[in-house]
């Protein structure tokens, strides 16, 4: 972890980059659009998720069968498999009711407050708190989840 | 397809703006997640940074379990807020044109120093309510739109799939219950 490559940051900052201008360019980054959505105003939203989904998976396909490791880490590529369990479940929900009378996911917030939405700053903050209040509570109930690291 | 006319007005009232922006915008958010998974094996959830960040402030056994990662996902996080403000500083603003942007898909347009730069007008209650239902949701259930949307549903994860199917039917029906409800915006 200490010697990662020196262009790993600056990777990961470019794709950052990448994808929050896809967000802005999508829309996805104005909860109006999403809540039009959900509200089956403008069905449009789908091709953003399905498409950058079908662009990843490309990825996620063809890496492991052309190279062993990432050149800057050293990492087996793997494809993003988690275990189920009915946290998915009740977490899928919570997490639906949140983006439901919202309109706004944390990757979208982000992109939200470089297109200038300030007001999103609430979202951001509540996000922050959620995450907090259920790592409090998950922090002291450990013995009964062993979930791995590195859900996102 | 021609000598049928329903569809195609179906299609226009379900796609009232079309799908290029959209899809657009889908491929290169797919092309960014594409970026840091080929040069780093890592598939990227955007989620994961509000856990780890508070890994800077908070000792909870939870938090602390993301040290190792936390740097590389504020420098993510940045990426998107900055990758936000390119699109606004360019195609927001009238510097680049395209024929798939329109500017008056939504109100809430405003200008700052020769840049146009745009704000909800959704009440501050609901972000900030629904903030937190997204923060613990997004936790408790292993993943958001972009880890378990995007790299997920790519990695053909079933986990994913039943996660995503879950988040967007309850979206759903939350937003068109908030909606009869008369709450707007």
């Amino acid at each position: 972890m200490a010697d990662r490559h020196p262009l790993f940051k600056p990777l990961i900052f470019v794709g950052g980059l990448i994808f929050g201008f896809g967000l802005g360019f999508s829309q996805m980054a104005r909860p109006e659009i999403v809540l039009n959505f959900l509200q089956f105003d403008d069905l449009g939203l789908l091709f953003v998720m399905f498409g950058a989904a079908i662009v990843s998976g490309i990825a996620f396909a063809v890496m492991p069968r052309i190279s062993d490791r990432a050149p800057l880490t050293g990492d087996r590529y793997e494809r993003r498999l988690k275990p189920f369990d009915r946290n998915v479940l009740v977490g899928g929900a919570i997490f639906g009711v949140g983006w439901g009378l919202s309109g706004i996911c944390p990757g979208a917030a982000y992109a939200s407050l470089g297109v200038g939405n300030v007001t999103i700053l609430w979202a951001l903050a509540g996000m922050f708190l959620g995450a907090y209040l259920q790592g409090y509570w998950r922090s002291r109930s450990q013995s009964r989840d062993t979930s791995p690291a590195g859900a996102d | 397809m021609v000598a049928d006319p329903v569809p195609l007005l179906t299609a226009a009232e379900l796609f009232p703006n079309g799908v290029s922006r959209y899809a657009v915008g889908g491929l290169l958010v797919g092309l960014g997640a594409v970026v840091i998974y080929v040069g780093t094996g890592i598939p990227a959830g955007a989620s994961t940074f509000l856990e780890s960040t508070l890994s800077y402030v908070s000792g909870q056994s939870r938090f602390q379990q993301y040290v190792s990662s936390r740097d590389w996902r504020v420098v993510f996080t940045l990426g998107i807020v900055l990758g936000g403000f390119a699109f606004a500083a360019t195609v927001q603003s009238g510097l680049v044109t395209t024929s798939l942007y329109e500017a008056g898909a939504t109100s809430g347009l405003y200008e700052v120093g020769g840049l146009t730069l745009w704000s909800t007008s959704v009440q501050p209650w609901r972000l900030f309510l629904g903030g937190i239902l997204v923060g613990v949701g997004t936790r408790v259930g292993k993943g958001c739109t972009s880890g378990h949307g995007v790299c997920g549903v790519g990695s053909a994860s079933k986990t994913s799939i039943v996660g995503v199917v879950t988040f967007i039917t309850v979206a759903i029906g939350t937003a068109q219950v908030v909606s009869a409800l008369g709450v707007s915006p």
